[in-house]
């Protein structure tokens, strides 16, 4: 125990967060025995800190330092907050699941309507039978502490054809300050399916609480998706999401993540290219202000051939806020044939703004085709100058050039009404700049 | 009426002084021509008039309808009615020319406590002055002036002449890098616009331009003054003899 205290660096037992939960997380005794285990792996980690290479930018314990307790269930008064919310952050047509610090909440969800289109339960009752949703290919600290911890999330499935014209919102409500939700989801795209999945992380009330998500997705062959992920935190939020995506042969994936907040976010996704043909299209934003931290780190694994993958990724950093994106490119000894391209670009709008980039890529066969770019500077003083001289104060000026800096990855949404919707919450980042 | 009044303007660049003590001015519905050889201060005053940063202005004034111009942005010399076509207008990518239009036209009427234009009356505007100015429809949906020929830029400065409607135009060498045709219709759009309100200053190297936009006053500048005024012959007179005398006199 001693060791674990001195690994987190907080000055308190680990364990004080699983003992005093416990009694609340959802599962049959064989599952509360998987999280006990991934619960003494995050122990002997402790959170990720710099000397560990993935998060080296990204160091935990110096940003976060402590994993604050479990967010109590809602009460009536936090889910009519949390109702609120969601009319603001609702995507029009869209069918809402909604969950408030970590809890599913039926009353706001659109559960009846999307029975036709998807089977749907929620994480708890998954946890009734099995354990299998709490196990995940890869795992780290955070990844592991989220496996123990997960209170709740959706369980989708989407058949073999399915075709479903309106997206389904995820839709993830924080009411609590100085608490933590644990969620975990799993979205499974039959064949040829087509669904627009967006996730959208809000607060209800601003305060310093914590977010830690994670997402497994596995798509059929042939299917057409869209996920598109919304982390617009409120200012002091911690939101560490995982993501794991398996991608089988012949599918169009289209992805995009949008930072707007939190003090400490990452996402981190790993997506796997498992069937032939398959196009992969991941981008992403991160708009960052004041002394905001955003992470976007990506691995793409080719593991079969002929394959196509295309990563755009803009940062906008403004007064002493710190990006990063690191993006890794994996092409197994079999991926031949294999086109992949990643391209990131950071704009600075203060001298005290810091952008890492991290561009890696790992290429184990001999008949492939990759590449990336990475960039870092200021606005065009000239575009700024020609603007202005048309009558554009300042900051409208850098607005403009601002959306047009972000609008390259942005245009990369295929549907208009979402990408009006991701559009406005940029716009809305662009007035709260000082 | 005077509408710009520029007096004994010292303007340096860096450690090097530019311009050396210039007085010009223009009074409302005058077109003027600014002659001159290559470094002889012609940009530098159309920059300083128009506010780009990186010019200091060490000494002298520049009244623009009796109000220093010197104590204002970029954008409220735009909103008070300075317009300034570039020399080579820059290319903005992910700007689309119709947004970026209706945001600099609302912005300055905005800066003037006048109400914004309604959609249907700024795209009827764009299209009436557009088709003037031979620029198809699909150009303004694209980037500003992304792709845009030499021509196709200098007629989109000439559009937004025409929408933003400002009371003084500065032409900033706008016949480099244009052929006969394109200059052609580029001027034809300047002298559309010429009013008994509105004043125009043309910079220019050579006399061709002066063919087409036929100026009230000729300028000649050199090595940071204006040494010789006159009517538009001296332009004429100019291209026959160059510019060398008045570099002596300078």
């Amino acid at each position: 125990m001693n060791v674990a205290v001195a690994k987190t660096g907080n000055g308190r037992a680990v364990s004080d967060l699983f003992a005093s939960a416990e009694g609340r997380l959802p599962g049959s005794p064989s599952v509360i025995a998987t999280r006990r285990e991934a619960f003494g792996t995050y122990e002997r980690l402790g959170l990720p800190h710099r000397r560990i290479e993935e998060w080296k930018y990204t160091d935990l314990r110096a940003l976060v330092g402590e994993v604050l307790p479990l967010a109590a269930a809602p009460d009536a008064a936090a889910l009519k907050r949390a109702a609120e919310a969601v009319k603001t952050h609702a995507i029009a047509g869209a069918r809402k699941l909604v969950l408030v610090d970590g809890v599913f909440a039926p009353d706001l969800s659109d559960v009846k309507a999307l029975a036709g289109q998807a089977g749907f339960k929620t994480l708890r009752e998954s946890l009734e039978k099995d354990a299998g949703l709490l196990k995940t290919a890869s795992t780290d600290a955070v990844i592991s502490l989220n496996a123990a911890m997960a209170t709740d999330g959706v369980v989708l499935d989407i058949a073999d054809g399915a075709q479903l014209s309106t997206p389904i919102q995820i839709l993830h409500i924080a009411t609590s300050a100085s608490a933590s939700a644990f969620t975990r989801s799993r979205v499974a795209i039959g064949k040829g399916a087509r669904v627009t999945i967006v996730e959208s992380f809000i607060s209800a009330s601003a305060g310093a609480y914590q977010v830690n998500d994670a997402v497994l997705i596995t798509v059929g062959d042939g299917a057409d998706v869209a996920h598109i992920r919304l982390m617009d935190d409120a200012p002091d939020a911690v939101n560490v999401s995982s993501h794991f995506v398996t991608i089988g042969a012949a599918v169009k994936f289209n992805f995009f993540n949008m930072t707007t907040g939190a003090a400490v976010s990452r996402l981190q996704g790993f997506i796997t290219l498992a069937g032939e043909g398959s196009e992969l299209s991941a981008n992403g934003v991160n708009l960052l202000q004041k002394t905001e931290h955003g992470d976007t780190t990506l691995v793409v694994d080719h593991a079969v051939p002929n394959c196509v993958s295309r990563e755009v990724f803009r940062a906008v950093i403004d007064d002493r806020a710190h990006s990063v994106f690191q993006g890794r490119i994996i092409v197994r000894p079999d991926a031949q044939k294999t086109d992949g391209k990643m391209m990131t670009r950071a704009l600075l709008l203060s001298d005290e703004a810091e952008a890492d980039n991290k561009p890696e890529l790992e290429i184990f066969a001999d008949d492939v085709s990759c590449g990336h770019g990475a960039t870092a500077g200021a606005l065009d003083d000239s575009l700024l100058f020609y603007l202005k001289a048309r009558g554009l104060p300042e900051k409208q000026a850098q607005a403009l050039l601002i959306q047009a800096f972000v609008g390259e990855a942005i245009e990369q949404i295929a549907d208009d009404g979402l990408r009006e919707h991701v559009i406005g919450i940029a716009e809305r980042w662009l007035e709260r700049r000082s | 009426m005077a509408l710009l009044e520029v007096k004994d303007l010292k303007v340096r660049v860096e450690e090097r002084e530019i311009l050396h003590g210039l007085t010009l001015t223009v009074n409302e519905g005058e077109v003027h021509a600014i002659m001159g050889p290559n470094g002889s201060g012609k940009s530098t005053l159309s920059h300083v008039i128009a506010g780009k940063p990186g010019y200091e202005v060490t000494d002298g004034q520049i009244l623009f309808k009796g109000e220093d111009l010197l104590e204002m942005s970029p954008d409220e010399r735009a909103a008070k009615g300075v317009f300034l076509a570039f020399q080579y207008p820059v290319e903005i990518p992910g700007v689309a020319t119709m947004t970026f239009l209706r945001t600099a036209l609302n912005a300055q009427r905005k800066a003037r406590g006048e109400s914004e234009y309604s959609t249907p009356d700024f795209l009827k505007k764009v299209r009436e002055v557009s088709k003037s100015l031979n620029i198809p429809q699909d150009m303004l949906k694209r980037g500003v002036n992304v792709g845009f020929s030499g021509g196709e830029k200098k007629r989109n400065e000439v559009l937004q002449m025409a929408l933003f409607e400002p009371s003084l135009c500065i032409l900033d060498e706008m016949d480099s890098g244009l052929d006969i045709d394109a200059l052609r219709i580029a001027a034809d759009g300047v002298n559309a616009l010429r009013s008994p309100k509105r004043a125009m200053v043309v910079i220019t190297h050579y006399q061709r331009l002066l063919n087409y936009i036929v100026p009230d006053v000729v300028h000649v500048m050199s090595k940071g003054r204006v040494v010789k005024s006159g009517g538009k012959e001296l332009a004429l007179e100019l291209e026959a003899s160059g510019y060398a005398q008045f570099e002596d006199a300078a």
